[in-house]
């Protein structure tokens, strides 16, 4: 197996890992978290403002480890420094 | 690959053939064009103001902009909205603008570049210890560094590097995924599908942008109200 073929298994494999692994944390934490929010709201309908708000930046704290997994997965597909290096 | 593009930075439309260093890409073009196009309904709709009984139909629609860009901002840091206004409604505005037009054939979102997030990125990075200083000088916001102990010092400053890059990142992945995940679907699903994902695109340009801002205001109002607690229980001690 040549080098530009193990690069390219190696980086379409880890890609699809990285998503798939990457995942799994922030779907669980973000789950949890909404459905502590939705008890809440139903628990105290008056406090709802202030807990949607709450929820939503909550879930983009969460959401950008998935983000950077995803951006990572992003350069390994489209923008791999090793893949452009060996081709040019 | 070629059709995929992750950035709009490759994307030049101009470049000077004198100096090559010299180009605009596609960012910088739209990123004008966001401005402009902000710049210019704001002046059309406060060209002529009125409080009378009959308000122009746009002019309302911007009071209940700033009215409620106001309560989020007041409800969020818990002090006079009147000092962060310019600065959290600029940068909602203007990526709520950014995010919203990419419904324009054509257009694509320069918050989808990495340049423009991690500049609107700094943009808070410096605005959060001006705040601290203005509100209570530069000793004193200093002093938020080593607020438990001076243990905490390194800690505190990987944290505001840290979530510098996160905001950056946050924005730059979720614009970046919508317009990605919008050209990979048009090379195998091209009739429908594609709509629901700019719907959803749209959807979460739209809570990003809130996110960027009230992260924005979060950060500024912990610098200030650290600073101002502190200074209650100094008087405290001193009364």
């Amino acid at each position: 197996m040549d080098s530009p073929t193990a690069i390219a298994i190696s980086s379409i494999v880890i890609a699809g890992l990285t998503i798939a692994i990457g995942s799994i944390a922030p779907a669980i934490g973000e789950g949890r978290a909404v459905s502590q929010a939705l008890q809440s709201i139903a628990q105290q309908p008056d406090a709802s403002n202030t807990i949607t708000r709450t929820l939503f930046v909550g879930l983009a704290m969460i959401e950008s480890t998935a983000i950077y997994c995803f951006v990572v997965a992003m350069i390994l597909l489209f923008a791999n420094p090793f893949w452009n290096q060996l081709t040019q | 690959m070629d059709g995929v593009q992750i950035t709009t930075d490759q994307w030049i439309f101009w470049q000077s053939q004198t100096l090559p260093a010299v180009k605009l890409n596609a960012t910088i073009v739209f990123t004008w064009f966001v401005m402009s196009v902000l710049v210019a309904i704001s002046w059309l709709i406060t060209r002529r103001l009125s409080t009378g009984p009959d308000v122009p139909r746009m002019q309302s629609l911007l009071e209940v902009l700033v009215s409620g860009m106001r309560d989020q901002i007041r409800d969020v840091s818990q002090q006079d909205p009147g000092r962060y206004l310019p600065f959290i409604g600029t940068l909602f505005l203007f990526i709520a603008a950014a995010n919203l037009l990419a419904i324009m054939p054509g257009y694509r979102p320069p918050t989808g570049s990495l340049s423009t997030a991690a500049a609107l990125a700094a943009s808070v990075f410096f605005a959060v210890p001006l705040f601290g200083i203005a509100s209570q000088g530069f000793a004193g916001y200093l002093r938020h560094y080593i607020q438990p102990t001076f243990l905490m010092l390194p800690f505190n400053i990987i944290g505001e590097l840290s979530r510098t890059l996160a905001l950056a990142v946050r924005l730059y992945g979720n614009m970046m995924s919508g317009t990605v995940i919008a050209a990979i679907l048009l090379g195998f699903a091209p009739l429908f599908v594609p709509i629901v994902m700019q719907l959803l695109g749209l959807l979460t340009g739209m809570i990003q942008a809130y996110i960027f801002a009230v992260l924005a205001m979060v950060y500024i109002a912990s610098a200030v109200k650290v600073l101002q607690g502190e200074e209650r229980m100094q008087d405290d001690h001193h009364g």
